[in-house]
């Protein structure tokens, strides 16, 4: 069974004007692979994995995660499901303990289970334990973001949806996340549906990348395939190639 | 879903929200300080008149404390999620949005009882005001089951905030506002314009004072508080099941259109 199938997923939002946010995107994500999604701000990533996050309802088609459709069989997928978003939303004024012993009742965890849990992925990732205790706000941005992960990850979930997890972070803290998502990976077999704006970081960890643009899935393939398929020495040229727009514009964008 | 997933979920908000009273509690003391003196303020309007006139005005300013703090608690519980950004996270976890509503009521009755106390004990210290003959217990039974029907109340408002970000917040003040004018909090609903009395008659706040004020001020006995008491649990009967009705097809609409999200 695939854990994600989208068949004609369609969503237009109506504002001050008519905006199609996704044109009839079809896909499947096999099991424990990384399945990747770039493209510019606006193309639609984020309004598919809201979708599959179970938090809005497409206009046309279907998505299943693990069978399940996630429109009809919304309880049963957001059991499967966990997400990383570009922004850590969390509750600022209290610690990362306290955010994350509310997120573990959420998901039926004791707060022990919770504490053990998210300290083992926090010290993989290099979070100072020590601050562990202090309101997040007084913490940094890419501790926040690890915070978020620690969140994502402690719930064990059979999808992660990571919507830009590394935009905005600085380097050093982009480093420990990416090496975090491969190790557990490798170590863990989670299935995950990775947007980003970073094409070395779709190469690095996807197993198979989809070019959105305007709510369309331009091209889908392995990294070595599209590189190969459109003789490319990188995906930042393929997506020139395939959009004739820079990928420097688009990071400009974001 | 068993029990200890749905105690988990409930206690996750009651946990959370005590937890952001404590890092903000000077604001707190600062909140309770001004109630405390605004209930006092109320109580010597009517110091000439008598201390039964003072026990009647502050009992006004103390049940709509405790019915404002529920209210607020609870319709606002949607927009402040939307103002931290975790809206998204609180709405996909694997809880019914029974749970997630209960959760936020217990906290709300948890934190409305202990702040009314506290007000209920210094205002009679204050006084000098002697509740020998009061009915306590029909007194607490009447807090509770007035409870139910502002937990209604606040179900319904709390829709507001999840259609419309900042509207839906203005929407919700304004809905408490025109509580506190017809329910006769200071003053008795009969001094009210005609036109508006009808209004009175359909708020639960109205029988919730009368009878507050007859089991504090008179002793009034629970037998004679018994049809209040089945009028208020009736409300709340009718007004709770509503309140996650109407909840459940807000949320089916905020999905649908997409404003469940952080910005609406």
């Amino acid at each position: 069974m695939e854990a994600v199938k989208c068949v004609g997923l369609s969503k237009t939002f109506v504002k001050n004007e008519k905006i199609i946010a996704l044109d009839r995107v079809s896909f499947t994500i096999r099991n424990n692979e990384v399945f990747g999604v770039v493209g510019p701000n606006g193309s639609g990533k984020s309004t598919l994995v809201r979708i599959l996050s179970t938090l809005l309802i497409p206009d046309h088609g279907h998505a299943y995660i693990f069978g399940r459709d996630v429109v009809r069989e919304y309880g049963s997928v957001r059991r499967m499901i966990n997400r990383v978003s570009v922004d850590a939303a969390f509750f600022k004024g209290i610690s990362a303990w306290e955010n994350l012993r509310y997120a573990g009742r959420l998901y039926g965890l004791d707060s022990r289970t919770t504490k053990v849990r998210t300290l083992h992925i926090l010290n993989e990732l290099g979070f100072n334990e020590r601050r562990f205790y202090e309101p997040l706000e007084n913490l940094s941005r890419g501790m926040q973001q690890k915070v978020a992960i620690a969140r994502a990850f402690f719930t064990t979930p059979m999808l992660l949806l990571l919507d830009e997890p590394t935009t905005g972070l600085d380097p050093r803290s982009k480093l420990d996340v990416q090496n975090f998502i491969r190790t557990s990976m490798a170590n863990d077999g989670f299935t995950v549906l990775l947007t980003t704006h970073d094409m070395k970081e779709a190469e690095m960890l996807c197993n198979r990348v989809a070019i959105i643009i305007d709510g369309r899935f331009i091209t889908v393939d392995e990294p070595r395939g599209l590189l190969d398929r459109y003789k490319k020495p990188s995906l930042e040229e393929v997506f020139l190639d395939v959009t004739g727009r820079e990928w420097k514009e688009v990071e400009d964008e974001s | 879903m068993n029990l200890k997933t749905h105690a988990y979920g409930s206690i996750a908000f009651v946990e959370r929200n005590f937890a952001l009273i404590k890092r903000y509690f000077g604001w707190e003391l600062v909140f309770l300080s001004y109630n405390i003196v605004n209930a006092l303020a109320i109580g010597l309007i009517g110091a000439r008149m008598g201390k039964e006139m003072v026990l009647y005005l502050v009992v006004g300013a103390m049940v709509w404390g405790f019915l404002s703090i529920l209210f607020h608690e609870i319709s606002e519980s949607i927009a402040w999620e939307r103002w931290e950004g975790t809206i998204e996270y609180t709405f996909m976890a694997p809880i019914s949005r029974f749970t997630h509503l209960i959760g936020n009521c217990l906290h709300a009755v948890l934190y409305g009882v202990i702040r009314s106390s506290l007000i209920l004990i210094i205002v009679v210290f204050f006084f000098g005001i002697s509740i020998r003959s009061a009915n306590l217990f029909g007194l607490f039974i009447i807090l509770v089951v007035s409870g139910l029907s502002f937990i209604g109340l606040g179900l319904v408002a709390a829709i507001l905030p999840l259609l419309s970000t900042e509207k839906g917040a203005y929407a919700t003040h304004i809905f408490e506002a025109v509580l506190l004018l017809i329910s006769g909090v200071y003053y008795e609903i009969e001094v009210l314009p005609v036109w508006i009395r009808p209004l009175s008659y359909i708020s639960p706040a109205t029988y919730t004072l009368r009878a507050m004020r007859a089991a504090l001020l008179h002793g009034t006995t629970l037998q004679q508080l018994l049809p209040t008491i089945l009028l208020l649990l009736a409300i709340g009967a009718i007004l709770i099941p509503l309140g996650m009705i109407i909840f459940r097809e807000a949320e089916y609409y905020a999905r649908k259109t997409g404003k469940l999200k952080r910005s609406g």
